[in-house]
């Protein structure tokens, strides 16, 4: 394959190599797409054992402060913070006033401050935009020194406590330090497949070594074809499909994630357009569409709702391995919204039949309340 | 039966009287990945050389299949729309895709044998 001289590499990239991986260039990283079993077979993998994914492309950006910084995030995430619990994550998202998403992340409160995982293609101008927002008064790194190992599936609890004893104890969305052979690993309950499972952060020095273990223990390296797959499965959004910056929170349907603490006095940038559209409603919403038969409609599928009348588009679509059929997401004007609206899918100059339907695809297994 | 031929988008043909069978090659579909579904042209219709005659998506993307000569559909294979893993699983045997009566056996001169096939999808992938 051809890769551009700028391409960048994570520290598992020899192991990728070694594996047979296939690589694509995702976000300026030379990544593995799959491996030598393709992605129906990575997929099943991880749904009844565990999968290991590299996501060392991802941001993990570090920012140090107490009560002070949580005070200065409230102004920039539609979080509770103040009442987040030490060690807890959410998911949340970075706005414009507009409420137009600029990325969408995970952020985790820690003894040192916050620890936000950010989209590859995103940390960079997220960097910015934070170090702007915060106007230089806190300590950021974003920090290229560690890997992002996520470990995923229905043994990977199993798997990762022969190796970091401890980890069965952590609820999901929770995380802590663990230390492991003279170092310290940031772990947290979480991911992006609609299963139970961890993500590692690891310094990249030790990265290889440690992922070989979790081979060694069973589980089986996973590339990003398998990972499409399994977060439309479970009805997940994708930076840069579902969500970009002339998306909001609201029409992507993911006011869940918004706090309600936060919605009744707003105060967060992009506050004002979410409540009036959270009073108002959307023009659109993002939806979950399941095609008839076999056919697949991808991304940028024009949706209809008669032969003429185009009420929307498709942002993901592929086949579902576990639901044994074709699943997509994307955005319909809110009155086709409902779930079982028969809709037309225009494929290759041809209309097909379609249904709303219900998100997830695959129901999802996370571990709640084990302490 | 005759040789099986090769064309440069990764379709192979066999001629037994005047009906060809089509189908990909196992090359077209290491490179394709899982496919996981199959688009054959209407029986009775009329296909061109080098014209679009069905589709095939892997869990990767969607890629049109061409026919390498011009003829009339005689049988398409369902069980491949049915079940379209089993592309994967025999390319080049019972997954082939449409039986064509074909026009003009002089179109099949152009296309590669096994080797010259072999050579070019060496060349071509690297």
């Amino acid at each position: 394959m051809r890769v551009n001289m700028e391409t960048k590499k994570t520290s598992l990239n020899n192991l990728h190599q070694r594996n047979q991986a296939k690589f694509v260039e995702f976000a300026g990283y030379e990544m593995p797409i799959q491996y030598s079993k393709g992605i129906i077979e990575e997929h099943k993998f991880t749904r009844k054992h565990s999968g290991i994914f590299d996501v060392s492309h991802m941001g993990q950006l570090f920012i140090y402060g107490g009560e002070d910084l949580t005070i200065e995030l409230e102004k920039i995430f539609p979080l509770d913070l103040k009442n987040l619990k030490q060690n807890s994550s959410k998911y949340s998202f970075l706005m414009n006033e507009e409420a137009g998403i600029y990325d969408d992340l995970i952020i985790t409160k820690i003894d040192e401050g916050y620890l936000i995982i950010l989209n590859a293609a995103c940390k960079e101008n997220d960097f910015q935009i934070l170090s702007k927002l915060l106007g230089g008064n806190f300590k950021m790194i974003l920090d290229n020194e560690r890997a992002l190992v996520a470990l995923q599936g229905p043994r990977s609890v199993e798997i990762l406590n022969s190796v970091l004893n401890g980890v069965e104890k952590l609820n999901f969305m929770t995380g802590k330090w663990i230390d492991f052979e003279n170092q310290r690993l940031f772990v947290t309950r979480s991911g992006y497949t609609g299963e139970d499972g961890f993500e590692i952060s690891i310094l990249n020095d030790f990265a290889e070594e440690f992922t070989q273990k979790l081979i060694d223990k069973g589980a089986q390296l996973i590339g990003l074809g398998a990972r499409d797959t399994l977060r439309l499965e479970a009805g997940l959004c994708l930076y840069g499909h579902e969500l970009d910056i002339n998306k909001t929170p609201v029409e992507a349907n993911l006011k869940w994630a918004i706090s309600k603490e936060r919605l009744s006095n707003g105060g967060f940038v992009g506050s004002e357009k979410i409540m009036n559209q959270i009073q108002g409603g959307t023009s659109q919403i993002r939806v979950g569409i399941k095609p008839e038969g076999r056919l697949i409609a991808r991304e940028k599928t024009k949706i209809f709702k008669e032969t003429e009348t185009q009420i929307g588009e498709i942002t993901s679509g592929t086949f579902g391995p576990s639901v044994n059929g074709p699943i997509a997401m994307g955005y319909v004007d809110k009155e086709f919204s409902k779930i079982d609206t028969k809709i037309l899918l225009e494929v290759r100059g041809k209309k097909y039949p379609a249904n709303i339907c219900e998100l997830p695809f695959y129901k999802k297994n996370y571990v709640k309340g084990v302490n | 039966m005759s040789e099986v031929k090769f064309s440069k988008e990764h379709e192979w043909i066999t001629l037994e009287g005047d009906v060809a069978t089509i189908g990909i090659t196992k090359h077209a579909t290491e490179m394709l990945g899982d496919i996981v579904f199959a688009e054959l042209p209407e029986k009775g219709s009329n296909v061109e050389k080098d014209g679009t005659a069905g589709v095939v998506e892997s869990t990767k993307a969607a890629s049109d299949v061409y026919t390498p000569v011009s003829g009339e559909v005689m049988d398409t294979n369902q069980t491949i729309v049915d079940d379209p893993s089993k592309i994967n699983e025999d390319p080049e045997g019972s997954a082939w895709f449409f039986k064509l009566k074909i026009k003009d056996n002089s179109e099949l001169d152009s296309l590669m044998n096994r080797e010259e096939y072999e050579k070019f999808s060496k060349e071509s992938s690297s």
